[in-house]
């Protein structure tokens, strides 16, 4: 065993899917803050929010895409955060796997909710 | 055999919470967690709003009357304290990753920054909310 094996020489060994979940956690947690700024500056530099006005906001389509690939990340981000939540208070395994998957369900079921939304308008 | 003796130090109790004093900073992560939560189960009626506000001019309409009732006003007065906090608490998080502001003393200061944002733009939102202002 190495003597000195923190931080930056740390061994990392296993699956990885640690870091990956905490990596995609924070990338997520950057595109919906970005993205929240966005929105807010064009609700508030709107002269009024009517109908015709929101609307007109999601019928670009790349402010559609980016609102879709906000979405996903939402998704993905509350996969991680939730499933957390689960495996650190949920300890019967039968449970726990049925909430996990439960919640995998319903934020799939989300995102096709969201395209239908999105591309209705 | 000595180990029979030894005291045990595990997670603390549901029933331990009311004696623990949490420092401010733990304030801020507990909540950020419940506020994770909150969006997560409120997530339905997010997309019902942005649904109805999008999907024709009727609905719109339906809409603005269905936001005027008390409860409605409250769901989305829960839904933006939860949005603020978790914000904050999560560029928190973020300057903490890259190791800043971890000591004792700025960890608190920033705790307390999250505070001082989410909270009285909370308070605005109340108050645009049950038409004060």
């Amino acid at each position: 065993m190495a003597e000195n094996n923190i931080g930056p020489k740390r061994l990392v060994v296993g699956a990885h899917y640690g870091l990956r979940d905490w990596l995609a956690q924070r990338v997520t947690a950057i595109i919906m803050a970005v993205y929240t700024l966005i929105l807010l500056v064009r609700f508030l530099l709107a002269k009024n929010i009517s109908y015709e006005g929101w609307v007109g906001i999601f019928s670009e389509q790349w402010f559609r895409l980016a609102t879709l690939v906000v979405f996903l990340a939402l998704f993905y981000h509350a996969w991680v955060g939730v499933r957390d939540i689960w495996m650190d208070y949920i300890k019967p395994v039968a449970l726990r796997l049925f909430l996990q998957v439960a919640t995998i369900v319903w934020l799939v079921a989300c995102a096709f909710w969201a395209v239908q939304i999105l591309w209705r308008v | 055999m000595p180990e029979a003796n030894r005291p045990q130090f595990r997670n603390i109790h549901v029933s331990d919470l009311a004696s623990y004093r949490l420092p401010l900073a733990g304030f801020v992560s507990i909540l950020h967690r419940i506020s994770g939560l909150l969006l997560f189960v409120l997530l339905p009626f997010i997309l019902y709003l942005l649904d109805s506000s999008l999907r024709s001019s009727g609905t719109f309409l339906y809409l603005q009357e269905f936001v005027k009732n008390p409860l409605v006003k409250l769901m989305i007065l829960a839904l933006s304290w939860a949005y603020l906090h978790h914000f904050c608490a999560g560029v928190r998080h973020l300057f903490m990753d890259r190791h800043l502001g971890l000591d004792k003393h700025s960890a608190k200061n920033s705790a307390v920054g999250v505070f001082v944002v989410s909270i009285p733009l909370a308070g605005l939102i109340a108050l645009k909310l049950f038409g004060v202002i």
